[in-house]
């Protein structure tokens, strides 16, 4: 049980890292599509370490179950969620900032 | 550490506020609102609240968001700026602010134990609800049963609401099938991803519906997330194919065979002999009685929240895709 508890505290804690590098990303990354790289981080690898972390918690009945089915449904809409948005931004027309960079320069040439 | 997480959580509730009032892009807003939502969920969570946590994520920060977005299509991303200054809107704001603080000062204290509210019917409620109900999950027993009148009129107030929006915006008419398709018809990932999930979803509310008895849940989340499921079809591959799922005439027969049901189990019990909505006539065993009547509410309730709520999506989406042909 012991173990048991350091395993989970350590992937906790592990979640917890990428959940806030994730959110210090958002705001200092320079353009759209690398701040929407770095929510997705939170939404995939933090979410799967806190839920492995909880689930190691469980007493192993219902609840864990329960907690795998959330992963499940998390490991399908969350990485399909930031692919839309990217996906959209590009539609859009959104450039990223290497290419906003390269226009730049082409108009004041 | 459950008041610090009240506190962290309470702090975030009044950023979000805030920052709604300061705003202008109301894009942006709508999404605070979904923070709003999701952040007083945690906080009824962190009370012990679970049902009402339940609805509040799957109403306030699902599907208003969603028909707030709905709205923004319909008008405008950006607020008006208003001409007439706000000096004497604040001062009322003050003042009814004011009152209301020093009317609390009069309130039973927080959380006592001898508070009214703790001595007036609750004690019957948690008492006698496993003898004259005989469900595990009380919130059950007192919004279907107790308070089965008050959810009914509930539950007429949600339907009063899409007669309101229908004869406002009314559903696109049937012959005009030539608009463009709408959805992402390029989104390839998301329509295999849509088809996987929706099944899920629907799966997932048939289970809130029916396991409302026993644990969190009910009619009112199970039709929003049954909503939602259709609400993610007509998104992912269009209003016409929603319309080939389920119609908009359809839909109106369903909420209205929602209170129906709600009603017609009131006027059996009288029929049976009882007071309206009394499930202890409904059969020979009041015990049953009660569980027949809760479950045939809970479908009442579930299949007009699920109808009004995708009624009203139709009728913003189809008001959206005419005004994208203009």
């Amino acid at each position: 049980m012991f173990i048991l508890d350091i395993v989970s505290s350590i992937l906790l804690f592990a979640g917890i890292f990428f959940g806030l590098s994730g959110a210090f990303g958002l705001f200092k990354f320079p353009d759209f599509f690398t701040r929407v790289h770095a929510a997705s981080v939170t939404d995939s690898i933090a979410t799967i370490l806190i839920l492995f972390g909880l689930i190691l918690q469980t007493s192993f009945d219902i609840n864990t179950a329960k907690l795998l089915f959330i992963l499940a449904f998390l490991m399908i809409t969350s990485p399909t969620a930031s692919h839309a948005l990217a996906k959209s931004a590009r539609h859009g027309g959104l450039l990223t900032l290497p290419e906003a960079n390269a226009k730049q320069q082409e108009q004041t040439r | 550490m459950g008041e610090l997480i009240d506190l962290v959580l309470l702090a975030m509730l009044a950023i979000t506020a805030i920052r709604i009032i300061f705003l202008k892009d109301l894009f942006a807003v709508v999404m605070l609102f979904g923070i709003y939502s999701f952040l007083s969920a945690l906080i009824f969570i962190n009370l012990d609240a679970v049902d009402v946590a339940f609805t509040e994520a799957s109403v306030g920060a699902g599907i208003s968001t969603v028909l707030m977005l709905g709205t923004l299509a319909l008008t405008n991303r950006k607020e008006k700026e208003s001409s007439h200054s706000s000096i004497l809107p604040l001062l009322v704001v003050c003042i009814t602010g004011a009152a209301l603080i020093y009317g609390t000062l009069d309130m039973p204290p927080f959380g006592h134990p001898n508070n009214p509210v703790h001595e007036h019917v609750a004690p019957r409620y948690i008492e006698e609800s496993p003898k004259e109900v005989g469900l595990p999950n009380m919130v059950t027993s007192v919004l279907a049963s107790y308070r089965g009148f008050d959810t009914l009129g509930e539950t007429v107030v949600v339907f009063a609401a899409v007669i309101g929006v229908l004869s406002l915006l009314g559903v696109r008419r049937q012959e005009e099938n030539d608009t463009p398709e709408s959805g992402f018809r390029a989104h390839h990932v998301l329509q295999v991803v849509a088809r996987v999930v929706i099944p899920l979803i629907i799966l997932f509310a048939l289970y809130v519906q029916f396991h409302g008895d026993f644990g969190p849940g009910g009619g009112f989340q199970a039709g929003v997330i049954a909503a939602a499921a259709f609400i993610l079809y007509s998104l992912v591959f269009g209003l016409s194919s929603a319309f080939a799922v389920v119609g908009p005439k359809f839909l109106q027969l369903l909420a209205s065979i929602g209170v129906l049901l709600y009603a017609s189990v009131g006027l059996f019990s009288i029929y049976k002999g009882g007071q309206f909505l009394d499930y202890n006539k409904l059969a020979a065993d009041p015990i049953v009685g009660q569980h027949y009547g809760i479950i045939i509410i809970e479908l009442g309730v579930g299949i007009t929240v699920f109808a009004v709520m995708l009624s009203i999506f139709y009728a913003f989406g189809s008001q959206a895709e005419r005004s994208n042909i203009r």
